[in-house]
């Protein structure tokens, strides 16, 4: 799976989980940047992510994530 | 490794997404119901699950939640936010993680009092809201956790966290059942059934402290809010069952008696079980009927005459075999029974019998039965159909009491009057207060007496046994017998000493199996009576439409009493006593 494939499912994750149609993700994103991105949002999208992606994150990796681009690289890590 | 199949498939739901949705809903006109959840691991998913799952069970949930970790503060600080909440029920999730952290930190001398400390502390919780709130406790029991740090010789050894946990499990159902508003909700099998690896996901644990998966979050939802529904009068009264392929393999028309399969060989064995456990439901009080396509001689054959059949023609109270449509069948089940289409559970292997009544019996629940009989039994468990919040020695009866109902039927059918039906019945009515034989089951119907019920407000056998001592209250249990049979307590009035003028009709309720037979005359003119002699002159009653009493919106009016400011008054001193075949034993 291509890296950009793996941008695509994940903002559609992001779309569902947030319920929020018109995000805007790049690899610095963080959760300061979109209001509906709370603790509890997040948790939601390590899941959904976790599910959708048939993978399972470690508690180090879910801790690691400072924006949107490392949280996509590891997840690439594990599908490539 | 990716699995593209997992990516393209859409993951599959009714999971913990899709549930939360039914938060955005309209839960108007639902049963308003306050739940406070006091955890000491992170809760707001359960939260929000309760609410939604409320929303299937038409419960208006008004969920509330602490910040973990303040079991202790918001109980015993008189002025805390729960207090100010005042909820209905509160559930307390101590969590098995949280108990082995409470474990390790005990001296090893210690370790073999663990349960037994936590026992003492629950308790002690319990006692102190049951003083300060009008409040059911639900509690959660403790999923296993097996630390092995002794192996299999933690059962021979009292101080592993194993056995303390077990113990404590054990010992909360004791408690549970000596302690009237404490129940416990069984999340511990919840997680036999799925596997620990999909009720508890350790990535998350660490994180963000929260010991339920979202995988499970909804069948613990499910099961709570079974749990609450039940105690809002809420459950299943009756089982109606197919015969060919659900009750026995095979067709008994077609292949005959010696060729149906039942017994204890081969495939006969899972149709055997789940006989034994429709048995088990109907001495707990479920009554069975039968509604099957078939002759009817033909359909009782097995009945009479199968050595392996487990449940005999007098397990049934309705037992209906013909060739008609089964939604008009289940009319006539339902005219002969009295109880509401959402008190019942229909099973039958034919995907088109199930929905038919699906779509023609709004409220009626018909289980997806797996096509694998041997399936029947785990799959109908894992349902949790039958919650109930009490159980008495009349449950066990039950069963009669409808077959000698179906017999009054086709009586009554022989006389043309009305009066001279009632007089032949040689009707005779015990009327007592409430006393410590009939407190349990006066409880009991007030659970579960929807139809005709005045004022519908739910009692405990604590609010009853607080009744039956206060000097401001005067009780009556009626209970009615004739010609055929006992039917046990049947009716309850509650008087509430409202003024010294007043007495106020609280509570006034009547199974509907004793309907039109002059009950309610007798019942007013027993109470009349009683509050001429004690020197009031009002008896003032209150009618609080429900979602199913319509059934008494007129009954203070066709008795006679006169509304004022939505009340309904009678002047007891102009009364004069109504007809009534019923004598008083």
């Amino acid at each position: 799976m291509e890296k950009e494939q793996v941008e695509e499912l994940v903002k559609e994750i992001f779309i569902e989980v947030l319920e929020k149609e018109d995000i805007v993700l790049n690899e610095n994103t963080t959760a300061n940047d979109i209001e509906e991105w709370d603790s509890l949002a997040h948790i939601r999208l390590v899941v959904t992510i976790e599910k959708k992606f048939n993978m399972h994150f470690s508690s180090r990796e879910i801790q690691s994530w400072e924006n949107v681009g490392e949280m996509i690289e590891c997840i690439y890590s594990k599908v490539k | 490794m990716l699995n593209f199949a997992a990516i393209i498939e859409p993951y599959c739901m009714k999971d913990f997404f899709q549930l939360i949705k039914n938060l955005k809903k309209d839960f108007t006109g639902f049963t308003k119901c306050k739940v406070a959840v006091l955890g000491d691991s992170s809760t707001q998913f359960l939260t929000q699950a309760l609410r939604s799952t409320g929303y299937e069970k038409r419960l208006d949930l008004d969920v509330w939640e602490t910040d973990f970790n303040q079991i202790e503060r918001q109980i015993y600080d008189e002025s805390s936010e729960l207090y100010t909440f005042n909820p209905d029920i509160i559930i307390l999730f101590q969590s098995a993680h949280k108990l082995l952290s409470k474990y390790n930190k005990l001296t090893t001398d210690e370790h073999c009092m663990l349960a037994s400390n936590e026992l003492a502390s629950i308790d002690n919780y319990y006692y102190v809201l049951s003083a300060k709130l009008t409040v059911k406790i639900i509690y959660y029991n403790y999923t296993e956790i097996d630390d092995n740090v002794f192996g299999n010789f933690a059962s021979k050894t009292p101080a592993s966290f194993l056995f303390q946990l077990r113990k404590l499990n054990y010992e909360l159902m004791l408690y549970a059942s000596n302690n009237h508003n404490f129940y416990v909700c069984e999340i511990s099998t919840i997680q036999n059934r799925v596997g620990k690896t999909t009720f508890f996901q350790s990535s998350i644990y660490i994180n963000y402290e929260m010991v339920l998966s979202m995988d499970v979050l909804p069948e613990i939802a499910s099961k709570t809010v079974d749990l609450i529904a039940a105690l809002h009068g809420n459950f299943k009264k009756c089982l109606i069952l197919d015969l060919d392929n659900t009750l026995w393999g095979g067709i008994i028309g077609d292949d005959g008696l010696e060729n149906i399969q039942l017994g204890n060989l081969g495939i006969g064995k899972a149709f055997t079980e789940f006989q034994y456990w429709i048995k088990k439901l109907k001495n707990r009080g479920i009554i069975i009927a039968v509604c099957s396509k078939n002759t009817e001689s033909v359909a009782k054959e097995p009945f009479e005459k199968h050595p392996d059949m487990v449940l005999q023609l007098n397990d049934i109270a309705v037992f209906v075999a013909n060739w008609e449509n089964k939604v008009g069948n289940l009319r006539h089940i339902q005219s002969v029974l009295n109880i509401g289409f959402d008190t019942m559970v229909f099973l039958d292997d034919n995907p088109f019998e199930r929905n038919l009544l699906r779509e023609n019996i709004p409220g009626i629940c018909v289980p997806e039965l797996p096509e694998d009989p041997a399936d029947y039994l785990e799959y109908l468990y894992s349902l949790n159909l039958f919650e109930t919040t009490s159980y008495s020695q009349e449950d066990l009866q039950r069963t009669a009491l409808y077959q000698i109902e179906a017999e009054r039927k086709t009586m009554q059918k022989t006389f043309v009057n009305e009066d001279d039906f009632l007089k032949s019945l040689n009707m005779l009515a015990l009327v007592e207060s409430f006393n410590k034989f009939n407190i349990p089951r006066v409880a009991q119907l007030s659970q579960r007496s929807n139809q005709f019920n005045l004022r519908a407000v739910r009692y405990t056998e604590a609010d009853i046994n607080f009744f039956a001592a206060s000097e401001n209250y005067f009780t009556f249990a009626f209970t009615l017998e004739d010609k055929f049979g006992d039917n046990g307590l049947i009716c309850v009035i509650i008087l509430q000493k409202e003024s010294e003028q007043t007495l106020f009709i609280d509570t006034w309720f009547m199974s509907c199996r004793v309907l039109k037979r002059g009950m309610e005359h007798f019942v007013l003119n027993k109470i009349t009576n009683f509050t001429k002699d004690n020197g009031f002159v009002y008896l003032k009653g209150e009618y609080i439409p429900t979602a199913k009493n319509d059934m008494v919106q007129h009954h203070f009016k066709d008795l006679g009493f006169e509304i004022l400011n939505d009340f309904w008054m009678l002047n007891v001193a102009n009364y004069e006593n109504k007809k009534c075949f019923i004598h008083e034993k």
